[in-house]
């Protein structure tokens, strides 16, 4: 058993004030280069898979990113986790800017934000029965100082999940697709993150199972005080598990508000599109509802369209969507959105009010 | 009444490394002509497997065991490999799941929705391109006709669907069969596919069945839902009663586990308990027994039969009000 290293569980900042920022996301900037050429490769293009993307996450708080693929969410949770070169921007986590760091230094905040994955069918070594699985992390970080301790935290961790102890020496063909997303969370859950970033982890699973992830991360976050980000699709997802939401358009957040606010409210005419796309399960709302559905598709990130990069495909696109880049700026209180409609004085009132009703 | 589609006491079994697994276990439900039905289940609950038996697309490892599927009348498993072929295609049509993976990556795309035409009305290729050319046009892709010498690689996910639903309109079809049409694409595009399906199986007065796990889809698209459980059928009733009165207690978890876009949820959600059934090792009795807060002494020596409990909404539970 390695020895371990200096950051044991007692040392994690347990202390701190619910509501503090834990993550700091600022201008960041993920290009991807087009390249052509054999013998002398050069980029005839740049794929601006995250352009510009900024938010705060506080402790203790479940931030959602929604939007359809391509809109650079996955990009996003994978350089918060450095697991992507990033471009530009800073990533602040616990008061220390990560976007350099390298080695050590990297492996020591990783230690402290894990990822939980949508495939809990490819993310699991197929060789490894549970309990190696989970002991993985612990092993890698020299986080248990001995034999028992190391056994001790990984039967903590199978019950924390609700797995049984008797499952620890299977393999992951024998467990169920929900069951082996418990056992991702678990591992993720080893080395007592403050930060777990979920990509998409329960859109692979059946809707009876789903509800039951869903808790089980609610109960986690309860308990242990964890903070998420949350990457989904999945409107109603977002809705039952966020306090915020960050709406993503071709490599831009767009809105970003409380989500309460933001389902009760939406005011950037895609996330209104986003919401009236998505069914709702009861056909006396959905004969009520009339059916808006958004034109087109969303274009290329190599070519995104000038100004606002939905003006294209929105319905109440007006004279400077296609030539101004939109600010993200604040719309009441708690609400950001990049939108002509509410940040330009020149478009009327009445204009607003339209959308508002539509 | 004759209904357009007619099926009757299907059982399907496959053979599996463990064993014989019967993946459907005595489905029987019907399709009027023009309407959409949903087919509504998890993995594993042998809705698929139903859509792929009625135009017996099972492949070597799948048989079906027992039961008729009856399309207009005419018994379809009486029909010899010819009788099927001419049926696939052309009085039923299929839309599969992979818009990705169903479709033929090198031939063009107006070769591949030409084909069908080609080969169920016989006419000549020139006048076949040029019927696909308009079905490309009535399913919106843009530009259509001057995109039929493109290959698939060439047309997104959603326009990739759109080629699938012209390929399965080509015919003029009685009945589309749809499985999981959208579950592969973003929320705007399934949108768009859907209305897209609705409105043109509404004008050619096609019958539709809607294979899905969302029920969101379901409460949108269909008149009628069946609820599928390990191989059976648990509820069958019309949309709205379904949603609004569950008679069967999994149906009733289902809607109740689901997060809701519409309404503030509360702070957990609540489930169905255990684990999807194991197709292999089902227990005794109801397959939903071990998972439903319901199950009692009558639920255990076989399971229930789906009585009718009014002319149009029938379940399967011996025990729940």
């Amino acid at each position: 058993m390695p020895a371990p290293v200096s950051t044991m569980p007692e040392d994690a900042p347990a202390t701190a004030s619910p509501g503090e920022v834990l993550l700091n996301v600022e201008n960041l900037k993920v290009h991807f280069p087009v390249m052509s050429g054999v013998l002398r490769p050069r980029r005839i293009a740049t794929i601006q898979a995250v352009d510009g993307v900024s938010f705060d996450l506080r402790r203790g708080e479940t931030l959602s990113i929604v939007g359809e693929s391509g809109c650079g969410k996955s990009t996003t949770a994978l350089a918060v986790l450095r697991l992507q070169a990033l471009t530009s921007g800073r990533i602040v986590f616990d008061g220390e800017d990560i976007a350099g760091h390298g080695g050590r230094r990297l492996r020591t905040v990783r230690r402290r934000m894990q990822m939980v994955f949508q495939d809990p069918y490819g993310s699991l070594n197929p060789r490894m029965t549970l309990h190696e699985i989970i002991g993985e992390p612990l092993l890698v970080h020299g986080f248990a100082r001995d034999r028992a301790q190391y056994n001790a935290r990984i039967a903590e961790l199978i019950d924390l999940v609700g797995l049984l102890p008797d499952m620890a020496t299977r393999y992951p063909h024998e467990f169920s697709g929900g069951q082996r997303q418990r056992i991702g969370i678990a591992r993720a859950l080893a080395l007592e993150p403050d930060l777990l970033i979920c990509d998409e982890p329960v859109s692979a699973l059946d809707v009876s199972i789903q509800s039951q992830i869903l808790n089980l991360f609610l109960d986690l976050q309860e308990r242990l005080g964890l903070t998420y980000l949350f990457i989904s699709h999945n409107l109603s997802v977002v809705r039952h598990i966020s306090d915020r939401v960050a709406v993503m358009y071709l490599g831009r957040i767009v809105e970003f508000a409380p989500a309460d606010e933001l389902f009760a409210n939406p005011k950037h005419p895609y996330t209104q599109a986003l919401m009236a796309a998505a069914p709702v399960a009861d056909p006396g709302v959905e004969v009520a509802r009339p059916s808006a559905v958004m034109i087109g598709e969303v274009p290329s990130p190599r070519n995104p369209p000038s100004g606002c990069r939905f003006h294209p495909r929105c319905p109440h696109a007006f004279a400077p969507c296609s030539t101004i880049d939109p600010a993200f700026d604040l719309v009441g209180p708690t609400s950001r959105v990049a939108c002509h409609l509410y940040t330009t004085p020149t478009p009327s009132h009445d204009l607003v009010e339209a959308v508002k009703n539509a | 009444m004759t209904h357009l589609l007619q099926v009757e006491d299907l059982c399907v079994s496959f053979r599996t490394d463990r064993g014989i697994v019967r993946a459907v276990d005595g489905v029987s439900l019907h399709v009027a002509a023009g309407e959409p039905l949903a087919v509504v289940g998890e993995s594993g609950s042998g809705k698929s497997v139903t859509a792929l038996s009625i135009l017996r697309l099972l492949g070597d490892a799948g048989r079906i065991d027992s039961g008729r599927v009856l399309f207009e009348g005419e018994d379809l498993g009486l029909l010899n490999d010819a009788g099927i072929r001419a049926v696939r295609g052309n009085r039923i049509a299929m839309i599969f799941q992979e818009p990705m993976s169903s479709l033929n990556p090198v031939l063009t795309i107006g070769m591949q929705v030409a084909e069908p035409i080609r080969i169920h009305r016989r006419v000549s290729w020139k006048d076949a391109l040029d019927q696909a050319g308009a079905l490309l046009e009535r399913v919106s892709i843009p530009d259509a006709r001057s995109r039929l010498n493109d290959y698939p690689h060439r047309f997104s996910g959603g326009m990739r669907q759109r080629v699938m639903i012209a390929m399965a309109l080509a015919c003029q079809p009685k009945l589309i069969i749809a499985d999981e049409p959208t579950t592969a694409l973003d929320v705007t595009v399934q949108a768009q596919i859907l209305d897209l399906l609705r409105a043109l199986t509404r004008e050619l007065q096609s019958a539709l069945i809607l294979i899905t796990h969302d029920l969101g889809v379901v409460a949108r698209y269909a008149d009628r839902v069946a609820v599928m459980y390990a191989g059976r059928i648990v509820e069958t009733a019309p949309a709205v009663e379904l949603f609004a009165q569950p008679l069967h207690p999994y149906t009733r978890g289902l809607l109740e586990s689901a997060p809701q876009l519409n309404r503030k949820s509360h702070a957990r959600l609540s489930t169905i308990g255990g684990q999807p059934p194991n197709l292999a090792h089902l227990p005794r009795g109801c397959a939903f027994s071990p998972r439903c807060p319901f199950v009692g002494e009558p639920c255990l020596p076989a399971p229930p039969p789906l009585e009718w409990v009014s002319a149009t909404h029938a379940r399967a539970c011996v025990n729940y009000a």
